[in-house]
């Protein structure tokens, strides 16, 4: 290839990167910059001085690390049920016809054309009858119900590309269709497992709306709302905010290091398939 | 080992009959070839045959035990497919050994099944590697060495070689022959490709639209077609068909020259029928006192062959095919000759007269 075209394409896809990445690195940046020098070097790429002082505060002072354990509970639990459910749902719409099937795909459809804003007090409303309110489980339930339909249409999508032939052999083989299932079907529906997984858990980790409504005590507040106390009536504490919002993308990023071999490779043959 | 016996099977997709009246016996030990063009219904058979389509109507035995609602698994039958369905995830050895894994043998026995099993077929450097660091030809006989290393009563085969390129197909047919003879296991082998049918089969089934047209060896079906259907899909190049009316002693082609029948003398021919001579027994004369005249149109030389378009004045284009090399050039005057003992006659549906 022409070398100013290939120094082209690296110079796009840097310049890309540095704007994508760059509130994260401001993110950083805030939280190493002792208090006092927030404002005076506000503008600056680097601070004059760096301190760690943000981060044992908000260990040692605040309520981050419960916060943080309750979101990993509701992210976690969200991910591994929604996948599940998802998994078995977009199987058995790819590889089989029912009566109503249309009918189920139209309605997970028309789901996901509303603007979540519509139903909250609906939602608040049902929660607080069965008395969850202020529970994780709560939010376990309604994440999962709001993940769903995507993440089905995401399964849906891997397993077709997964031919048919596979399960076919394998039964002819010898195996029930959920030994086929088991042994061929589900090793080769990894990446799609990962990258559904992968979309669920973040969906859950950054959703603020649900968890703001629905929890108001301190012991079963999710990271998202806990960030919130960090802005009290009067001022922002911006250098601890900021040290937990970096804490608070470690898990994404673990995740995300751990999926990515599967992801990769699922993001592209879901992509194939559209 | 195992013999099936196919009675009154019909298919239906809701209310379209896609399959009917397939009653077909096959012998313990017997090739046997489905063939016909796409959407014939012969990949559907061999699927009811497999288990994997429920049979809408009509039993299969094999063996003389009802198979319709038995599992593929319990069927003790083997497929090859079309798309080879290799397990991605399973490296050669494995994908062979599927099949002993899955019913739990023993793990030595396995090992030296499929070892043999990639003996034969030449595998064995590659029993370690991924189907996809495989050549298709390579792929091919991993397919079927795990019908092998699975010993079934049957094994039933799905296009098996209509992904390969030309030369490897003609050496994968050789090893499926060569499989036959060895383990003298009933088949059930599906094609659309008459070469393969014809080189394989001990006996043919023709099929189209759903409809079983002829049953029988490779040479009755070419000698005695039942329909025009069969006689034009089977051979190469296509048989010609010309229109006749019946005369005296004989026929009457559309160019007016009467062609007598010798020795035997069918029934009697409807005003309406058709004549079918396969370009090969077309004889080659001099056009003064030839029934039909015309004008080579292409000429192709084959090297062992010769093919002549002939526009045959009164009649239309016809294929001829000659032994050898015959020096002959476009526009050239020829003209033709038909042998009544190679002559096929059909009426107006298209139904052998014999």
């Amino acid at each position: 290839m022409n070398p100013a075209l290939t120094t082209g394409k690296y110079l796009a896809i840097a310049g890309y990167v540095g704007f994508a990445m760059f509130p994260l690195f401001w993110l950083l940046k805030i939280a190493v910059t002792p208090d006092k020098l927030v404002f005076t070097e506000g503008t600056a790429l680097w601070p004059s001085a760096m301190t760690l002082d943000n981060f044992r505060r908000v260990l040692t002072q605040t309520d981050f690390l419960s916060y943080f354990t309750n979101s990993l509970i509701v992210s976690l639990s969200t991910a591994a049920v929604t996948t599940m459910i998802a998994a078995a749902a977009g199987y058995a719409f790819s590889r089989f016809h029912f009566r109503g099937k249309p009918v189920i795909i139209a309605v997970m459809l028309v789901t996901q054309m509303f603007p979540l804003l519509m139903i909250i007090a609906p939602i608040y409303s049902i929660i607080a009858k069965l008395g969850l309110l202020n529970s994780l489980s709560s939010l376990i339930i309604v994440y999962t119900a709001f993940n769903i339909p995507f993440a089905t249409f995401l399964m849906q999508s891997f397993f077709d590309g997964i031919p048919g032939d596979l399960e076919e052999a394998a039964m002819i083989d010898g195996c029930s269709r959920f030994q086929a299932l088991r042994k061929v079907i589900f090793p080769l529906t990894l990446p799609g497992l990962g990258a559904t997984l992968g979309f669920v858990f973040t969906a859950a980790w950054s959703e603020l709306l649900f968890a703001l409504m629905l929890i108001s005590s301190n012991d079963t507040m999710t990271f998202p709302v806990g960030l919130l106390t960090f802005v009290s009536k009067f001022s922002v504490d911006w250098g601890q905010m900021m040290a937990a919002g970096v804490m608070a993308l470690v898990p994404s990023c673990l995740f995300f290091l751990f999926i990515q071999r599967y992801l990769v490779q699922g993001l592209t043959s879901g992509a194939v398939k559209g | 080992m195992a013999r099936m016996d196919l009675r009154n099977i019909a298919k239906r997709y809701g209310p379209v009959e896609v399959m009917r009246n397939i009653d077909l016996a096959i012998e313990d030990g017997e090739f046997i070839v489905l063939v016909g063009p796409s959407g014939c219904g012969k990949s559907t058979l061999l699927r009811m045959i497999a288990g994997l389509e429920p049979i809408s109507e009509g039993e299969f035995l094999i063996d003389g035990q009802r198979m319709n609602e038995v599992a593929p698994r319990d069927r003790d039958i083997a497929m090859v497919f079309q798309s080879y369905a290799l397990y991605p995830h399973m490296d050669v050895a494995r994908n062979m050994g599927f099949s002993m894994e899955i019913r739990g043998a023993d793990a030595g026995e396995k090992q030296s099944k499929v070892a043999e099993a990639a003996r034969t077929l030449g595998l064995t450097a590659l029993t370690k590697r991924l189907p996809k660091a495989l050549s298709g030809g390579q792929r091919q006989r991993v397919a079927m060495g795990r019908a092998i290393v699975r010993d079934p009563k049957a094994f039933l085969f799905d296009e098996p070689l209509s992904n390969l390129d030309a030369a490897l197909r003609v050496e994968m047919r050789l090893e499926i022959a060569r499989l036959h003879q060895r383990l003298k296991a009933t088949m059930v082998y599906v094609t659309h490709d008459q070469v393969e049918a014809l080189t394989l089969a001990d006996r043919i089934v023709v099929l189209d639209s759903g409809n079983i047209q002829q049953v029988g060896t490779p040479l009755e079906l070419y000698e005695r077609p039942a329909n025009r259907f069969v006689a034009q899909f089977i051979g190469s190049p296509t048989m010609n068909v010309l229109d006749v009316t019946p005369a005296e002693g004989g026929i009457t082609l559309r160019n007016g020259t009467t062609i007598g029948f010798s020795p035997a003398v069918p029934a009697a021919i409807p005003a309406v029928a058709q004549l079918g001579i396969r370009p090969e027994h077309l004889d080659i004369a001099d056009p003064d006192g030839a029934s039909m005249v015309g004008v080579a149109d292409v000429v192709e030389h084959l090297g062992s062959d010769t093919n002549i378009y002939v526009q045959v004045e009164g009649i239309g284009p016809l294929m001829l095919r000659q032994h050898g090399h015959l020096p002959l050039r476009p526009n050239e005057r020829i003209g033709l000759t038909i042998p009544a003992d190679r002559m096929h006659l059909f009426d107006a549906e298209g139904i052998a007269l014999r």
